[in-house]
């Protein structure tokens, strides 16, 4: 509450960009990110996200621009000088050492007394509930324990930034429910900033604070989940985020007030409401986008189609969909609809529902009701345990 | 095709696995452990190349332990080898890996270079260290004189000739090189990330990280070393004929000799067996006190992922 803008370890990137011979991986990052805040890089694989958090890792020198943890500079401190720890995808546990040992390696080395290590050690094993297992070594451990261990090890560093490097990815898939909301509650327990790079927008969505959205080495978008959900900021975060996929179709300009804009689609009219908007270039075309669950069919509706595919999973159906004018769509009905392969629908799309893109992808803003803009706004600073 | 399917499925059930077996078990039994046996029978026999063969026991063996000092020297010369050959033999080669496991321009041209001396034939790289190491005429010998250092006669000098065999014999080191390279190159990278990330110098790390992790191959080295410093005859033979003063007459010479100078197959065939039996009990002790500091990757007890 106190601290706004760049707390105490608020960490700051500036101009990154990171290159390997000739390939640009990382081509311009600026990033600020609040003490205490859970952020997640997501995005495809080759995005760059691992290679931008092994930059603040230090791990990686920067081809150029700068980071700063705290108001310190430490683009060119060597990685154990920078407050850091980091958790590796494949755990980087020490095969021959126990639980113990592991935990205790680096602090030993750099000369700290064993009585304090022992106590980081046991507070850290007590936080995971791996106590029992310290005299254990690594091949004893199931994936999940051993992935507590390597959080443990990151902990007795007491850093001021945690790093995780999709840390949940070799686990399966119901380990991976339960250690998400163990993560989620460890970051609320030790209030420390964390970063988490993931390519599974359901763990980012549900972990972070704020997420930033990568593509091809650039910030495509960094905001509160919600708001990438709701208000993409262009073609790629809105195709990105969200399973089913957003339906893209493409659109004629109409007309166009300071806060609407009026496209065309196969003939018929519509009119979508902006939050206000740079007037766009009418000879060129828009893109529609919605959502399969906001797609409804209609007895009347711009779109014509003939159902090509009905998945029924129970509570809801996805029907894939070919439209009469090309191209085709997604939609998801409850689960009880009746509608079958083979059947001749008509769509509808509900305007306040439709996301419109200029012919360079990027999103006119979106006008929102009061109760998703309530909930996309960004929460006041980060969650408070008292 | 046909007739053999219907010998082995009707009138011989199981035959063909034993078919399939049966190029390494004929190698096996003819090569291998068949000579083994005879040689067995033949160091129990005064057994001379040409005229009358005589069982005689135990006597090959007592007559060695008891009235053959050239056994023991020669014993000798090869222990006092094999205790400075097998540490240097593994140190250079370790040294040599880690420096090859850089990543720089034209490592594989190095790693080639110091592989070659491994596939060139012994005899030709004994011609090579016969001209490095000659006393006048020398390449060792004009190198120290640059530096103002009178050369010792390398190989004419009782004193210098070990040396001059265990520099030859380390040429060789290009296979333990790649055998310790190929086990850096199978450690996790990310070990050295973490330990990097908390602040582990690199001293520490290769003591503490790439040793252990390297430990099964240093093993493996270790024993293959070990028999091969036992087995030392071609350089030998070759660069000092086992002088000055027998100072190089290594066991394997010792036995080589036995054979086909003095035509005593039955005395040399008992010497085969001591060296068997040497280096069989090195070889198990080794194993056995390896397990405090060997560490395999691959002994997953428990656990699993889950």
């Amino acid at each position: 509450m106190i601290l706004r803008g760049l707390g105490l370890a608020g960490l700051a990137i500036l101009g990154l960009k990171k290159s390997f011979g000739t390939v640009d991986v990382l081509k311009g990052i600026d990033l600020e990110i609040r003490e205490g805040e859970f952020i997640s890089f997501l995005g495809p694989s080759g995005c760059g996200k691992s290679t931008l958090l092994r930059c603040i890792a230090g791990l990686e020198e920067l081809t150029e621009g700068a980071i700063q943890l705290g108001g310190r500079e430490i683009t060119d401190l060597p990685s154990a000088k920078r407050d850091i720890a980091m958790v590796f995808q494949n755990y980087a546990l020490y095969p021959h050492m126990n639980v113990r040992k592991n935990m205790a390696f680096g602090l030993s080395l750099n000369g700290m007394p064993g009585v304090e290590i022992d106590t980081r050690v046991r507070n850290a094993a007590e936080i995971l509930r791996i106590t029992e297992l310290l005299d254990r070594k690594p091949r004893q451990l199931s994936g999940g324990q051993r992935q507590r261990v390597a959080i443990g090890r990151a902990i007795t560093r007491q850093p001021k930034l945690f790093l995780l490097d999709e840390p949940l990815s070799n686990l399966d898939a119901s380990l991976r429910v339960t250690m998400r909301a163990e993560l989620s509650a460890l970051h609320d327990r030790l209030g420390v900033t964390m970063i988490y790079v993931t390519h599974d927008q359901v763990e980012a969505m549900t972990l972070s604070d704020r997420v930033v959205v990568l593509d091809k080495g650039r910030v495509a978008q960094f905001g509160h989940p919600l708001e990438l959900f709701h208000r993409p900021a262009n073609l790629f975060v809105a195709g990105f985020i969200g399973s089913p996929q957003m339906n893209f179709l493409t659109a004629k300009v109409e007309g166009q007030t300071a806060d609407s804009i009026t496209v065309s689609l196969n003939g018929a009219a519509l009119t979508i409401p902006t939050l206000g908007h740079a007037p766009v270039d009418p000879a060129r075309p828009v893109t529609l986008g919605i959502r399969p669950d906001r797609l409804e069919i209609a007895d009347e509706g711009q779109l014509t189609g003939t159902i090509r595919l009905a998945e029924r999973l129970g509570t809801e159906n996805h029907l894939h969909i070919a439209l009469s004018s090309g191209g085709s769509v997604v939609v998801i009905t409850d689960g009880t609809h009746p509608a079958r392969a083979g059947d001749q629908v008509k769509l509808r799309i509900p305007p306040a529902d439709a996301h419109v893109f200029d012919a360079d992808g990027i999103a006119l803003p979106r006008r929102l009701d009061a109760a998703t803009e309530a909930l996309i706004s960004e929460p006041e600073g980060p969650a408070d345990p008292a | 095709m046909t007739d053999a399917r219907r010998i082995s499925s009707r009138r011989l059930p199981g035959l063909a696995p034993w078919l399939f077996i049966s190029p390494w078990i004929l190698g096996f039994f003819l090569f291998t452990l068949g000579p083994m046996i005879f040689s067995l029978i033949m160091s129990l026999h005064d057994w001379p190349v040409v005229g009358e063969r005589k069982f005689i026991w135990f006597d090959n063996y007592t007559t060695m332990l008891t009235q053959d000092p050239r056994f023991w020297e020669s014993l000798g010369i090869t222990a006092k080898f094999a205790l400075v050959f097998v540490p240097l033999n593994i140190a250079l080669s370790f040294l040599l890996a880690v420096l090859l496991n850089v990543k720089v321009r034209g490592t594989s041209l190095f790693r080639t270079a110091f592989y070659l001396p491994s596939i060139i034939s012994g005899v030709a790289l004994v011609m090579i260290w016969k001209w490095i190491y000659s006393k006048d005429y020398g390449l060792l010998n004009y190198g120290l004189s640059l530096l103002g250092v009178d050369g010792p006669n390398w190989l004419g000098d009782p004193n210098w000739s070990i040396l001059a065999i265990i520099i030859a014999s380390l040429w060789g080191l290009g296979g333990t090189m790649l055998i310790l390279l190929a086990g850096l190159q199978s450690i996790p990278k990310e070990l050295y990330e973490a330990a990097r990330v908390s602040g582990v110098p690199a001293w520490a790390q290769t003591v503490y990280i790439t040793i252990p992790m390297l430990s099964p191959m240093l093993l493996f080295t270790f024993i293959t070393s070990l028999i091969s410093a036992f087995q030392q005859l071609t350089i030998a033979l070759l660069l000092t004929k086992g002088g000055p003063t027998n100072s190089t007459y290594f066991f394997a010479m010792y036995i080589y000799d036995n054979a086909f100078k003095f035509h005593d197959m039955g005395y040399a065939a008992a010497m085969s067996w001591v060296m068997f039996l040497i280096i069989l009990t090195l070889s198990v002790l080794v194993l056995k006190y390896s397990a405090a500091w060997v560490h395999y990757e691959g002994e997953a007890k428990g656990g699993g992922n889950g």
